[in-house]
């Protein structure tokens, strides 16, 4: 399979086949690191919003095997505020480096820096539209922990009209026969256009507005945030924030073995007090980041055929 | 148009080009854009709001001296889905063109999302036709798919 050269925009440009064998080398990577395999290569980093999580896992991806990192972590660069197009951004820094890696605050961003670059460009995020490698990371994390990812049955909990790792994990789950559980107040259900095509590759899915209905049936739990900035009126807000949270008693009413999942940072969703249970594999989750952004480094930059 | 006919001609008739007609009044000069007629140095004819039975006001365009090929007729699909194109060659309809929807289209609509970039930085637009009826469009930046009711032209 050849990466050499590809843009990682979104998670609906890779087939089935292209899905597993990234993870396969990502697990690869895990178990034998090859600590000079990117020595010489430079991936600019940017972040024209703020990102901890992805940044720091991009970053250490990449030095981790040996490369090195350059860019910026916030848009109030000098030649943003000077008004450089994105389009002129992206053609200095591939003078530069030798992968973008990019998080933009406008939905199509990547796409555009794909097109302006002659070197690959890993989408980092883009507004509320793709953020292929979480959910990427997402995809190995249930391979990893369930060991396998056909035939799953995965709870997606919280915000899910505007959760776009919900969208995404959704849309990549469906090369696999999952069924699905969307749990979500009504005014923050799956958006419609995501359900009919779900529906045209004829995966089976369920709404309901209350967990304890259906947990008794997942194998996985994606819980997300419940952003208070999405609610017209701060009196919903408070209505549901209680109801979307997790803590030991969602474990008496669960399948022993059920995981539960969140791309974090978590505000509430999930009590602390899980942290320690083996349900819980949100922070392990979050380190399977590595592997992953390694595994697409490696492979865009050929060095890993 | 054939000798001895009464019928009155809103546009004069020509000898070798195209004929665009049943276009939707007010999209008119927009059809001009998208097929760049306005430079074009030949003889063109206009016709505006033009009684029309399905299309209320039409708009015809006449275009001396050079015939459209099937792919730029699909370019106004968008804009006008009922347009008939005939190739006139010495006064006489040569070919009839339908328009067909193209399965992309380039920088002919708008997104409609406010945070796409194409709204925000100088960028030529693009969209996938998922669908041809309904009309769903689906922006090939932000991934927003578009019907009927959301399509503006730029």
């Amino acid at each position: 399979m050849e990466f050499k050269g590809k843009d990682i925009i979104s998670i609906k440009d890779f087939s089935k086949e292209e899905l597993l064998y990234i993870l396969s080398i990502a697990k690869k990577i895990e178990k034998n690191p090859d600590p000079n395999l990117l020595k010489t290569k430079i991936a600019s980093l940017l972040f024209f919003e703020p990102s901890t999580r992805t940044r720091l896992s991009f970053s250490s991806a990449m030095k981790r095997l040996g490369g090195n990192t350059i860019g910026f972590a916030q848009g109030e660069v000098s030649s943003i505020k000077k008004g450089e197009t994105l389009w002129d951004t992206i053609k200095m820094a591939e003078q530069y480096s030798d992968v973008i890696v990019m998080r933009h605050p406008l939905e199509g961003a990547a796409r555009l820096a794909a097109d302006a670059a002659t070197i690959p460009v890993i989408n980092a995020g883009d507004g509320a539209n793709q953020h292929p490698t979480q959910t990427l990371l997402d995809l190995y994390t249930i391979q990893k922990e369930k060991g396998k990812l056909e035939n799953l049955n995965v709870g997606f909990l919280g915000d899910l009209k505007y959760g776009r790792t919900v969208h995404s994990l959704a849309i990549a789950l469906s090369h696999f026969k999952a069924k699905m559980f969307f749990i979500s107040p009504t005014a923050l259900k799956m958006p419609k256009h995501y359900l009919t095509e779900l529906k045209q590759k004829k995966i089976k899915f369920t709404e309901v507005r209350d967990l304890s209905k259906v947990s008794k049936q997942i194998d996985v739990l994606y819980a997300t945030r419940i952003q208070k900035e999405r609610f017209p009126d701060q009196l919903e807000y408070e209505k549901y924030k209680n109801a979307f949270r997790l803590d030991k008693s969602t474990l008496d009413i669960s399948k022993k073995d059920m995981i539960i999942m969140h791309p974090l940072p978590r505000v509430g969703e999930i009590d602390p007090e899980l942290d320690d249970t083996k349900n819980a594999v949100y922070f392990k989750q979050a380190g399977n980041g590595i592997p992953v952004r390694q595994a697409l480094l490696s492979l865009v930059l050929g060095k890993i055929q | 148009m054939k000798q001895g006919s009464k019928k009155e001609l809103k546009v004069p008739a020509i000898k070798d080009g195209t004929v665009i007609d049943h276009i939707p009044s007010r999209v008119t000069f927009k059809v001009m854009r998208i097929l760049d007629l306005r430079e074009f140095n030949q003889a063109i004819s206009v016709a505006l709001n033009l009684k029309s039975k399905a299309l209320g006001k039409k708009g015809i365009i006449k275009v001396g001296n050079r015939f459209l090929t099937q792919d730029e007729v699909n370019k106004i699909a968008i804009l006008a889905p009922k347009a008939t194109v005939n190739i006139i060659k010495d006064y006489e309809v040569k070919e009839k063109i339908n328009v067909d929807l193209p399965d992309e289209i380039h920088n002919i609509i708008k997104c409609s999302n406010p945070k796409c970039i194409t709204n925000n930085e100088k960028v030529k637009t693009s969209f996938s036709i998922l669908s041809k009826t309904p009309l769903q469009a689906l922006c090939n930046h932000c991934e927003r798919v578009m019907e009927a009711k959301d399509i503006t032209l730029i």
